[in-house]
This record gives C-alpha cells, structure tokens and sequence, in this order.
C-alpha cells in the first residue's frame, strides 16, 4: 500500500513530464518522479520499529570491540541511505541546469509554451 | 504508521495540485510541500541525514524555480498537448500504472526488508563492521566517505560539470561579441 503510493506520485511526476506543454511544467514533473523514487528506496530499507543507523555510547564496547546486538537487529539500511544522499544532490545540479536551459529559451523566444517554439527543431 | 500513509496522501495531493493548476509560482510552491512532506517522511523512516540534505536542496530548489517562474508575464498557458497524442500518453501510463501495480504485490511487506533476512547481504557487512573499519558513529557517513567514497567524487564532478553547463547557457554575452562590440 505505502509502495503503491509512491508509484501513483512516480505516475504523477511522468504524466506532468508527458502531457504539460509549458517547459516549467515539464521541469517540476521531473522534480516530482525524482522525490518518488528516492523515497522508494529509502522505504524499501526501513525496518519496523527500526533506529537510525547510527551507533550510540551505550552501544559500543570500546575493549572487545562488540557493538549490541540490538543495534544489528534493529538498524534500518543504511546502504540506499548514502546512495540517495548522492542522488539528491545530483538532482539539485540537474534542476538548476534545467532551468536554466528554461530561462534561456523565455529569453530568446518570449514564451514557456514549447509547441510555440517551432524553431527548436533540427 | 498511520502518520506514513497521511504523508504520503498529503504528498500525492500536493503533486496532483501541482500538475493541475494554472498558476506556475503555485505549482512550484506545492512542489516545495512535497518536498517538505518528503523530508518529514525520511526523518520517520530514521533517515535522519536524507532529511536535513533534502530541506537544505529543497530551499535551493524553490529559490531556483521561483527565479524562474517570478517576473514573467506568460505564467499562465493552460491547455495540454494535440488531443490525440494525449489521450495515447494518457493510455500508456495507466497500462504502466497498472504493471506497476502488479510489482508492488511482489515487493517484501513493508518494514520487512530483504536485506534484514539475509545475512550475506552487504547492508548487514556495513553495519556490523562500519564502526570498526572506518571509526564513524555514523553508519552512512561511513559508506558515504569511506567504502563508497569514489561515488561521492563522482557525485562532486557531476555537480559542478551540471554548474559549468548552467553558468555557460546563462551567460548573456559571448567572448567573441564581448571583443567586438560591432557584432
């Protein structure tokens, strides 16, 4: 159910992206599918009544080196956390090279409507 | 876990306002509440470092779109694409929706994840040893800066190659008119 519904927001995103004829349109339906999937695989990692993969004092003993099993039971995955902290980022550079592709093109041709912009085409 | 399912329905409903209005600093300002529930939602599924980069890029992001959307008289273009073509787009997308659909019922309950039921996975290899191997507290700052540290110079280079392609399409006057005026 919850996956279901970031796949209707992912839909949401690729039907702004598909059918919108104002460039903006376009750019905040792409912003959209992003949220979408990086939300995806953060839930697919979360553990039920899971912590932070984050390891307290109390966890760790300093001497043998152990860290508490109830941390290792209970940790949600970290993996897809640092892999979608690189992908936000990168959507951030992705989102200002757009809009400014966006801007240049308002600037040369007075408009957002991209089917008024015939001489886009090769 | 009720709180999830209201954030995501807040998230779907801002999205769907902000395909459907006309008004573009709107939509670009419910595209930030989206972006903000999002942040919400990763600081509940305890991703406490997503959630402070996704605020941080967020309010970039809103000061980007609304520098593009502001000042500008033509905000306001209703209408979709040629008929045809988008009753076909629409048609492809709900047969999509509907394949995706049939994924989700194969995807492990939620809060179950795989990875907690194998323990060859590297995930659990991570965990286990982060603290060990590299001295960080924090497990992703562990994968983030030590084991998949290449990742995060990749990362750096597409984030400033994607900052030299934006500065280069806005700069207004090119070398060659900057020399001579004439032109």
């Amino acid at each position: 159910m919850a996956y279901a519904l970031c796949f209707l927001l992912f839909m949401i995103g690729l039907y702004c992206a598909v059918v919108k004829k104002n460039m903006v349109k376009i750019v905040l339906g792409i912003v959209i599918m992003e949220y979408a999937v990086n939300l995806f695989l953060i839930m697919l990692g979360y553990v039920k009544g899971g912590v932070a993969p984050i390891i307290e004092r109390s966890q760790y003993d300093g001497a043998t080196k152990a860290i508490a099993s109830e941390f290792l039971n209970a940790s949600v995955d970290p993996l897809p956390q640092a892999l979608v902290l690189t992908s936000i980022v990168i959507s951030l550079g992705s989102l200002a090279l757009m809009i400014s592709i966006c801007i240049r093109t308002y600037a040369k041709y007075g408009t957002f409507d991209i089917t008024e912009i015939r001489r886009l085409r090769g | 876990m009720a709180l999830f399912y209201i954030l995501l329905i807040f998230m779907v409903i801002a999205a769907i306002i902000a395909v459907e209005t006309k008004d573009l600093l709107s939509a670009v300002i419910c595209v930030g509440a989206i972006g903000f529930g999002g942040s919400l939602m990763f600081l509940l599924l305890r991703a406490p470092d997503i959630a402070m980069t996704q605020i941080v890029v967020e309010v970039l992001g809103l000061v980007i779109l609304i520098r593009a959307t502001i000042s500008r008289d033509l905000t306001f273009i209703s209408g979709d694409r040629e008929f045809f073509g988008t009753v076909a787009s629409v048609v492809i997308l709900f047969l999509v929706f509907m394949a995706g659909m049939r994924i989700c019922d194969t995807l492990p309950e939620f809060g179950e994840p795989v990875f907690a039921q194998r323990p060859e996975a590297a995930s659990q290899a991570y965990i286990a040893k982060g603290l060990n191997d590299t001295g960080a507290t924090n497990i992703v700052t562990s994968i983030y800066l030590d084991y998949r540290a290449y990742d995060t110079l990749g990362e750096a280079t597409v984030l400033f190659t994607a900052v030299i392609g934006a500065t280069a399409i806005l700069r207004s006057r090119s070398r060659k008119r900057l020399e001579d005026p004439e032109l």
